[in-house]
């Protein structure tokens, strides 16, 4: 069933193993792991998603290699004399900005900055979010209940109002900006995302580990002596595996629309002269649809609406080999 | 269930003072209004400093946050004339956040139904033959089209559309310099932001809407309604939909709360003066009584919507009791 359930807060206790064991069977003797792997390639959305993924991944992080200019070098063009906003041509392949700036080779700089604050801050995230998960879906009582309501509050919120008020409080708070840096670092921004997005994840986890904490081999394990430790690490979050990697592929498209939605209202970062990012090149694209300069909106925005496009593509592919029937912590 | 609603509508004013306080504090810290009044006056006398730290309430210390936090929450109770005016400016408050209520109201009303009465009606149509053509085209259009954040649909919408072939006015209201009451005029300038919000909301819901119907359509109950040879479409309207909104009535009544706190992005683009632009304005000084009500407002709306979703909940699905 290759369609998407994605938000659905009813499914979360639905039977998850049954369509697995059924599958195992016809097919004589493979792991499910095996399985797993199978069925995403077999998702097609999801393969050509992980090749351009995996494309882009390889330009970015050789960048000094592929950028065919420095993150702020101009481009000389001697023959006519100027190179601002010059259109796409074979001197500049996706054309100039307006200090006369490659747009081909900043996009390179830019999203080599934007995955990595991703994928950091979707990893952070999740490992807090499983943690805490884990921790109050296993105890419960009235751990579990602080929790729980303290992200609700949290998912209903308008998510932008709450990111520029957390903002704004990390950003105020002196001892915190030793370890998290300054408001405008690239640093500041990971924290801020991993202390955002925990929350979506953490409650994804708990009403996955309430579903598992019931059955038989929990029990048998628990009868044979092992602590709640043993039995989240060695039982629990294996079992879950699936769940946690379709949250981790969201959480990193979310924390890279969250980047672009900051810089668009100039609370990206500010990194200097040394970095520029995907939603530095967004922002600056409103002012290009002003002016009438295409290529200043076209390839920044379709590269980030690529990402997304790609991103979403890996996450559903990854829900549908796992378990087709999920919930999702939304990550909006 | 009268019961249940009047015990979760009392449980609003807790759970209200406690996030206004937990945000007026946030915000005490994070702006640090004293500081950013020094630095913008620096030849201020202390007399002066004082005054305005008395006028605002802007005490120093932990217990400050108290003092200052009680006194707020006392003049609001008593009603919008006395609200604390804002710090920047000594402007009144209520009149701003009102004119920007009812812009967001008009601006998020449109496009929420809009984008929920077109949304479910592509997925029902999607889901009555799952896989077929018209399925793929809507859950292909829908996957991308979502994927578009609204600042990126905004700037292309308005490059295209107000930029290059002049259509529609480029953002605002009204166009500058204009009186009183147009409908004209003011639907024109609502269609370029009520389109982006739609488009979001039809991509969702259309995915929402198609994958519930598609879920409850393997059930038992409707191959026995189909069984006793009633229509295909009442079999779909009267025992598929009504089962398939439960978890979407969810989640419309999560976003239609959220929705109210302004569409922060789309009113941004479009120089829109709603609750989004009263909200940016306001942060980017760390004015809180400008803040505070305007957070009263989307708590409550969160809230309220949340229990219609709830109410709701019970009214399709009878097993379900709130008591």
């Amino acid at each position: 069933m290759p369609y998407s359930t994605r938000g659905f807060a009813l499914t979360e206790t639905a039977n998850t193993y049954s369509i697995d064991v059924v599958e195992g069977l016809d097919s004589s003797m493979i792991s499910p792991r095996r399985m797993a792997w199978r069925r995403y390639w077999h998702h097609r959305g999801a393969a050509v998603s992980t090749v351009v993924m995996a494309f882009i991944g390889i330009v970015v992080i050789l960048a000094p290699l592929t950028a065919r200019y420095g993150i702020n070098e101009q481009v000389l063009e001697i023959r006519e004399g100027n190179n601002i906003y010059l259109s796409p041509r074979s001197i500049a392949w996706f054309g100039t900005d307006d200090i006369g700036r490659d747009m081909y080779s900043r996009l390179i700089w830019g999203v080599r900055t934007s995955l990595f604050i991703g994928a950091v801050a979707a990893v952070l995230s999740v490992v807090i979010g499983t943690t805490v998960g884990a921790i109050s879906g296993l105890k419960g009582g009235r751990l579990d209940d602080v929790v729980m309501r303290v992200t609700d509050i949290f998912l209903a919120f308008p998510f932008l109002i709450s990111l520029i008020l957390l903002r704004e409080f990390m950003g105020g708070v002196p001892w915190l900006t030793g370890i998290i840096g300054e408001k405008s670092s690239i640093r500041f921004l990971i924290f801020l995302f991993a202390f955002f997005g925990w929350m979506g994840v953490a409650r994804l986890v708990r009403g996955q580990v309430m579903a598992l904490k019931e059955r038989e081999f929990i029990e048998a394990s628990r009868a044979a002596g092992a602590s709640n430790r043993r039995i989240i690490l060695r039982h629990l979050l294996p079992n879950s595996v699936g769940p946690i990697l379709v949250a981790l592929s969201l959480s990193v498209i979310g924390a890279i629309v969250a980047e672009s939605t900051l810089s668009f209202f100039g609370l990206g970062p500010q990194a200097g002269e040394e970095s520029t990012s995907l939603g530095r090149l967004v922002e600056l694209s409103q002012q290009g649809a002003k002016q009438g300069n295409w290529w200043l909106v076209v390839f920044p925005c379709g590269f980030l609406v690529l990402l997304a496009v790609c991103i979403n593509f890996i996450g559903d592919g990854l829900r549908d080999a796992f378990d087709p029937k999920l919930e999702t912590g939304s990550s909006r | 269930m009268l019961r249940y609603a009047l015990k979760r509508i009392l449980w609003i004013v807790p759970i209200l003072i406690v996030i206004t306080f937990v945000v007026y504090v946030a915000v005490r810290i994070g702006w640090n209004p004293v500081a950013s009044y020094k630095r913008a006056n620096p030849r201020a006398s202390r007399e002066k400093i004082q005054q305005y730290i008395e006028v605002n309430g802007l005490y120093p210390g932990f217990s400050g946050y108290f003092r200052g936090y009680r006194e707020w929450l006392w003049s609001f109770v008593q009603g919008p004339d006395n609200w604390p005016r804002s710090i920047k400016g000594r402007a009144l408050v209520y009149p701003q956040l009102r004119y920007a209520f009812f812009n967001t109201l008009r601006l998020a009303g449109i496009s929420a139904v809009l984008g929920i009465v077109f949304g479910m009606a592509l997925g029902i149509l999607a889901a009555r033959k799952p896989g077929g053509a018209f399925d793929s085209l809507v859950n292909a259009g829908a996957f991308f089209l979502g994927a578009i954040p609204p600042f990126v649909s905004g700037v292309v919408l308005q490059l295209i559309f107000a930029v290059n072939l002049k259509w529609l006015p480029t953002g605002g209201v009204y166009p500058p310099g204009h009186q009183g009451f147009d409908l004209v005029l003011m639907v024109k300038h609502l269609i370029l932001p009520v389109s982006v919000v739609a488009i979001q909301t039809i991509a969702t819901y259309s995915r929402y809407m198609r994958a519930s119907l598609i879920e409850v359509s393997t059930s038992d109950y409707m191959r026995t309604a189909r069984s006793k040879g009633i229509s295909e479409s009442s079999v779909i309207m009267r025992h598929g939909v009504r089962n398939a909104l439960i978890p979407v009535v969810t989640i419309a009544g999560i976003d239609l709360g959220a929705l109210l706190g302004g569409l922060i992005i789309t009113e941004n683009i479009f120089n829109y003066p709603g609750m989004g632009a009263y909200f940016i304005k306001a942060s980017t000084t760390g004015d809180f009584p400008l803040l505070m009500p305007y957070l009263v407002i989307i708590v409550i709306a969160v809230l309220i919507f949340n229990l219609i979703a709830d109410l709701l909940y019970a009214v399709l699905d009878p097993r379900i009791r709130l008591d």
